[in-house]
């Protein structure tokens, strides 16, 4: 019948559409899994966070695994402080892991790239609201620039 | 007129767009009747049909409907007494997107919840008075103008209105549809006990079904009788336009100056 | 000097009171919630009219934009040795901007004149007078199924418009262009914020859809009633409803992004 196709046809119209939402939302944002999912927070000071911001991602061996949740000053030291959520599902990094600022590609947007460190007995975890200690602050074009020349001019 | 009036249109004023159409304009239109409303073109005829059915509101007077005034009723009591009337255009204005007997459903789908089996028939028994009921799966497209009428006579019956207003139901009809037309109309109006009001400038063909009839021209009515009456009237205005002379007191020519005058011009130029 | 400034006067008067015509209009279709069991029928059959029929050209024009966004953003980016951002440059390009936007476009071309075409038709043969003569409301049984089609689906359609866009701009940039497949997907989804990219663009498409729809049935339902009446109202839903949605798209991009 001609009512019963047309049914079809919107149905299928609105089915398509909400395959294109969950496309956009799982495989374009990929966000569905990290928001949902349970987190718990770690902090680390940097010296210069140069262009990190909130929601930038947390990244092991290019595996986002959090992502910056809040970034201060403290207010004693005058250093950045930043805050990341970190799913729940990778809870045993050891407090040897090292935590960097990196950037993506030349003029890319900027991550923290998380290195875990060795486990051995006697290394505790991060847990909750644990500082990670070993940080290595975002390099910043200029001061890079300023290293070259001086060394150049050392060598003459 | 001896019957109580269905209808009573009292000195009703209309104006559109800064043009008096109707001026002190007052009628009755009593119950059972098939009643001809007649004029020259352009007098706003139909605009009558709309004041009755309350889609116009006139400046000033009242139109009564089955003891209603209609230009006092609130939204929904008018849409409750448009439930008692309908009205046939002139295009017939059969919904385009549905076959003949969706249509004719239309009105019983709207206003009344009953099982498909009794809509279907009672949708029948509506195309069959109008001798449509083989053309109920064909879509307005595929009627003839007739037939299209019919149809939207069927549609304007399927919920036994006490009151049909007809448009010009006769333009652009070969003789044998309007024969059919005429005699649906009367046959109707007295199977049903409707009342009947046609907008028509199709003379002869009205007066022959016509129980009274009203000419209205320079904003109101100017004669007014059963046809008898009508043609033995002697007013000049009325016996021009049941005779049909092209001069009278509605001139031929448009207002203009005299030929002679506007040769003369034409010619002083050269 | 002072014609002028009575023309501008009586331009301003009209707008306005067109525009309080049409705001009555809607409110009197929309006030009132109608019976589902009467109107759900009606509302498929305008959904499968005004969004399953526009389909097609959503599906074909989303794949191609999204294709030249690739081969377009390639050439740029390959000079700054940035290829790598192709997926976020296509994939915000479409979310933010030319999904919601070149929907609406196009849905005011193929459905809105459709719309206002059929319903201006409706009006010139009667159709509306007779419905309400049988004591039908026509705002009700016309024009308010067709408002919520057109307010349902073209977020439903910009929604696809970018997804196929993404897609092809993954066929033009990865396939084609040889842009690292891992690198294309999970540089998008780093810089694709759901709440912000995402939930904005939705944003924007229900508000374009509101107006494109909102332009079309006032435009069939103010329409003259004749053939020239019609073809000159469907010229004005097109063009007033893409002048609309590029103004506003102005105006909701500054308060989204804007800082």
């Amino acid at each position: 019948m001609n009512n019963r196709k047309i049914e079809i046809l919107v149905g299928a119209f609105i089915a398509v559409g909400i395959a294109a939402i969950l496309f956009l939302a799982l495989k374009v944002a990929n966000s569905g899994s990290m928001t949902s999912g349970e987190t718990y927070q770690l902090l680390a000071k940097f010296d210069n966070i140069g262009g990190l911001k909130v929601r930038s991602p947390v990244k092991v061996g290019g595996v986002v695994v959090g992502r910056v949740s809040a970034i201060q000053l403290h207010p004693q030291e005058y250093i950045p402080v930043v805050t990341m959520d970190i799913s729940v599902d990778y809870p045993n990094f050891p407090d040897t892991s090292t935590l960097s600022i990196l950037t993506a590609g030349l003029l890319g947007e900027q991550f923290l790239g998380l290195e875990p460190g060795f486990m051995m007995e006697g290394i505790e975890t991060l847990g909750d609201g644990d500082y990670i200690q070993d940080t290595k602050s975002a390099l910043v074009l200029e001061e890079l620039i300023g290293q070259f020349l001086f060394s150049q001019s050392d060598e003459d | 007129m001896s019957s109580e009036a269905f209808i009573k249109i009292e000195n009703v004023t209309f104006s559109r767009s800064g043009r008096t159409i109707y001026e002190n304009l007052s009628l009755d239109i009593p119950k059972g009747k098939v009643v001809a409303i007649m004029g020259p073109s352009g007098i706003g005829k139909t605009t009558l049909l709309r004041l009755i059915a309350g889609q116009l509101m006139p400046d000033a007077g009242d139109v009564v409907f089955n003891g209603l005034s209609i230009p006092k009723l609130k939204r929904s009591q008018l849409y409750e007494a448009r439930k008692k009337m309908s009205m046939l255009f002139q295009s017939g204005a059969l919904f385009t997107e549905m076959s003949v007997f969706d249509n004719v459903a239309f009105p019983i789908r709207e206003h009344c919840k009953l099982p498909d089996d009794i809509i279907e028939s009672m949708v029948l028994m509506k195309l069959n008075s109008v001798g449509l009921r083989g053309a109920a799966h064909l879509m307005p497209s595929e009627l003839s103008g007739g037939m299209a009428r019919r149809a939207a006579l069927a549609r304007s019956i399927a919920l036994d209105p006490e009151l049909i207003m007809y448009d010009e139901p006769f333009v652009g009809q070969d003789p044998i549809s309007m024969g059919v037309l005429l005699r649906l109309i009367r046959n109707l109006n007295d199977a049903l006990g409707l009342t009947s009001v046609i907008v028509s400038h199709d003379l002869a063909e009205v007066m022959s079904i016509a129980d009274y009839a009203y000419i209205i021209a320079n904003k109101t009515v100017i004669g007014a009788g059963t046809p008898a009456q009508l043609a033995k009237d002697d007013s000049p205005l009325v016996h021009q336009f049941m005779s049909g002379e092209a001069d009278g007191p509605v001139p031929f020519h448009f207002p203009a100056e005299t030929i002679s005058d506007c040769m003369t011009k034409v010619f002083k130029s050269c | 000097m002072l014609d002028a400034l009575a023309r501008l006067g009586k331009n301003g008067i009209s707008f306005i009171s067109t525009v309080g015509r049409a705001g009555l209009m809607l409110f009197n279709a929309l006030w009132s919630m109608p019976n589902v069991n009467k109107n759900a029928p009606l509302l498929v059959k305008q959904l499968y009219v005004v969004g399953v029929l526009s389909g097609a050209i959503i599906l074909v024009s989303g794949l191609f934009i999204g294709m030249v966004l690739a081969l377009q953003g390639y050439t740029i980016l390959v000079g700054y040795g940035a290829e790598n951002s192709l997926g976020p440059m296509v994939a915000l390009s479409l979310l933010r901007e030319l999904g919601p936007v070149v929907t609406a476009l196009l849905f005011a071309g193929r459905a809105g004149s459709a719309l206002t075409a059929e319903i201006g038709l409706m009006k010139a043969t009667e159709q509306l007078t007779s419905m309400e003569m049988m004591a039908v409301d026509p705002l009700r049984r016309v024009i308010a199924p067709r408002f919520w089609a057109g307010f349902i689906s073209m977020p439903i359609l910009a929604f696809i418009f970018s997804a196929v866009g993404i897609f092809g701009g993954y066929l033009v940039g990865v396939e084609w262009l040889g842009v690292d497949s891992g690198n294309f997907w999970s540089v998008m989804q780093a810089s694709v914020d759901f709440n912000k990219d995402i939930m904005n663009g939705f944003v924007k498409s229900v508000v374009f859809a509101i107006v494109v729809t909102w332009i079309a049935i006032f435009r069939g339902y103010d329409c003259v009633p004749t053939s020239e009446g019609i073809s000159q109202a469907t010229t004005q839903t097109v063009v007033h409803s893409s002048l609309a949605v590029l103004g506003l798209d102005f105006i909701l991009t500054a308060l989204m992004f804007g800082e």
